[in-house]
């Protein structure tokens, strides 16, 4: 159990998947002006990183017990792809307002660096954390971890940029400079929970 | 059309470097960028890694782009570049282990590297192989001193090193003479100051970034070029099947 709350504590702040990790700057820049297309784009992350992990580590069992692991990246990419493209067409059928509220955004993630990112961390990680055990349950609460952290830096990072639009900004730093030197305070100001881990003694 | 049009390959080749510098001006690629630039080592060698991966997979889905179907075309370039990422991932394990201890995960995700399926749809699937050739090889080259710049300025700043490590990587090549970088930090240390280490930081790489940006915009400015913006739909390789039409922004509701 203490394990379970070490990982969504790493995943939210510690080891946050977009400030500390950079994956999925891409959404993180792009998506994160308008405060509901931040939540939107990041619920559907989150979905998606479960959806995915929950068919990969199945999978990447059966491709090691076949000696096949160096087909990983293909497998999990195609899996991946195929998946969302699943998920998309039942839910436009069957699930019409869940469409509505993330359908848009389930293309664009099919090649966000964050989804393949976790689900190859997963599998990292059942070599990194064998004393504890890592299994199937450990990969999922991992996987909702980093999408809350991903969640929870879009949603930091829409309150600064609805701050940043009204600000007098040097000429040459407008756009994009200005952008990346507020997510660097944003990242620097998640270096404060850096030890919390350690701290609580969740990894005793 | 493309084909009878006569390809200027100089052109096609500097223009990754400089004018469309895929991290300084389209603003591609942004994650391996942070995450691989805390030291030059590590970020060149991504940037080969990557250059190695965008001519190969160039050159192959150019050769095949009359045989792909239009429909079908993300899915066959995310296999062919797969294919090939897991290449160059097997060649650094076994020749440079280094390298893929400190990559790490960011080696197989060169699959999702905006760059390499952007060159994809917007270059190799409609040109011969020859000119997609030299535009990844342009391309990857850009990228590789984009690359270049950021882990000289975090590496020197945060670490007050350079080069180091690098009798790690191609040390098994070339002899160096027990050469392993340079070290400045006893002679910082001997004027009393110490290496900022926030540069090496997740922090740090977002400033880094954000200054060089800055800087790139200014020189562009000055000759007449627009400024690189996170363009949103019309640098997202994947905006023809997501169903938005250029120009539009991906947060419309």
């Amino acid at each position: 159990m203490k394990f379970y709350i070490a990982l969504l504590i790493m995943g939210i702040l510690t080891q946050n998947f977009v400030l500390s990790k950079f994956l999925g700057i891409c959404p993180f820049l792009g998506v994160s002006k308008k405060l509901n297309t931040a939540v939107g784009m990041s619920a559907a992350v989150i979905f998606v990183m479960l959806l995915a992990t929950a068919a990969t580590y199945p999978l990447n069992i059966l491709l090691e017990k076949n000696g096949l692991d160096y087909l990983q990246t293909i497998v999990f990419i195609l899996v991946i792809a195929a998946l969302v493209q699943i998920v998309e067409i039942v839910m436009k059928k069957y699930i019409k307002p869940l469409y509505n509220a993330l359908g848009i955004y389930l293309p664009l993630i099919t090649t966000n660096c964050a989804v393949l990112g976790v689900v190859i961390l997963n599998i990292d990680n059942i070599t990194e954390y064998a004393a504890y055990g890592y299994g199937f349950g450990h990969a999922m609460m991992n996987s909702f971890a980093a999408g809350a952290g991903f969640m929870l830096a879009m949603v930091i990072f829409a309150g600064v940029r609805s701050r940043l639009e009204t600000a007098d900004v040097p000429k040459f730093m407008q756009g994009l400079p200005i952008t990346l030197v507020a997510a660097s305070i944003v990242s620097l100001s998640f270096l404060g929970f850096s030890g919390l881990v350690e701290g609580l003694g969740l990894l005793g | 059309m493309a084909e009878k049009k006569k390809i200027n390959y100089g052109k096609e080749f500097a223009k990754g470097i400089l004018k469309e510098n895929p991290v300084l001006r389209l603003v591609l690629g942004t994650c391996p960028t942070l995450a691989t630039s805390t030291s030059v080592v590590n970020g060149v060698g991504m940037g080969i890694a990557a250059t190695i991966v965008l001519v190969c997979s160039n050159v192959a889905i150019s050769a095949l782009r009359k045989v792909i179907p239009a429909k079908a075309r993300i899915p066959a370039y995310i296999v062919i570049i797969a294919s090939f990422v897991t290449m160059v991932q097997m060649l650094v394990k076994a020749f440079v282990p280094a390298l893929d201890e400190s990559l790490g995960v960011f080696l197989p995700l060169i699959v999702v590297n905006c760059i390499i399926l952007g060159r994809a749809e917007a270059f190799a699937g409609k040109n011969p192989v020859l000119a997609s050739a030299v535009d990844g090889l342009g391309m990857g080259i850009g990228f590789t001193a984009a690359l270049f710049c950021m882990g000289t300025v975090r590496e020197i700043l945060g670490a007050g090193t350079f080069l180091s490590g690098i009798d790690t990587m191609i040390g098994a090549f070339v002899d160096l003479k027990g050469f392993t970088g340079f070290d400045f930090t006893g002679a910082l240390d001997k004027i009393g100051l110490a290496p900022m280490t926030l540069f090496v930081l997740p922090a740090g790489g977002f400033f880094v970034f954000g200054v060089l940006m800055a800087c790139v915009n200014k020189i562009a400015e000055g000759k007449g070029l627009k400024k690189a913006a996170n363009t949103g739909c019309e640098g997202c390789p994947l905006a023809a099947a997501c169903g938005k039409r250029k120009g539009e922004e991906c947060d419309a509701e």
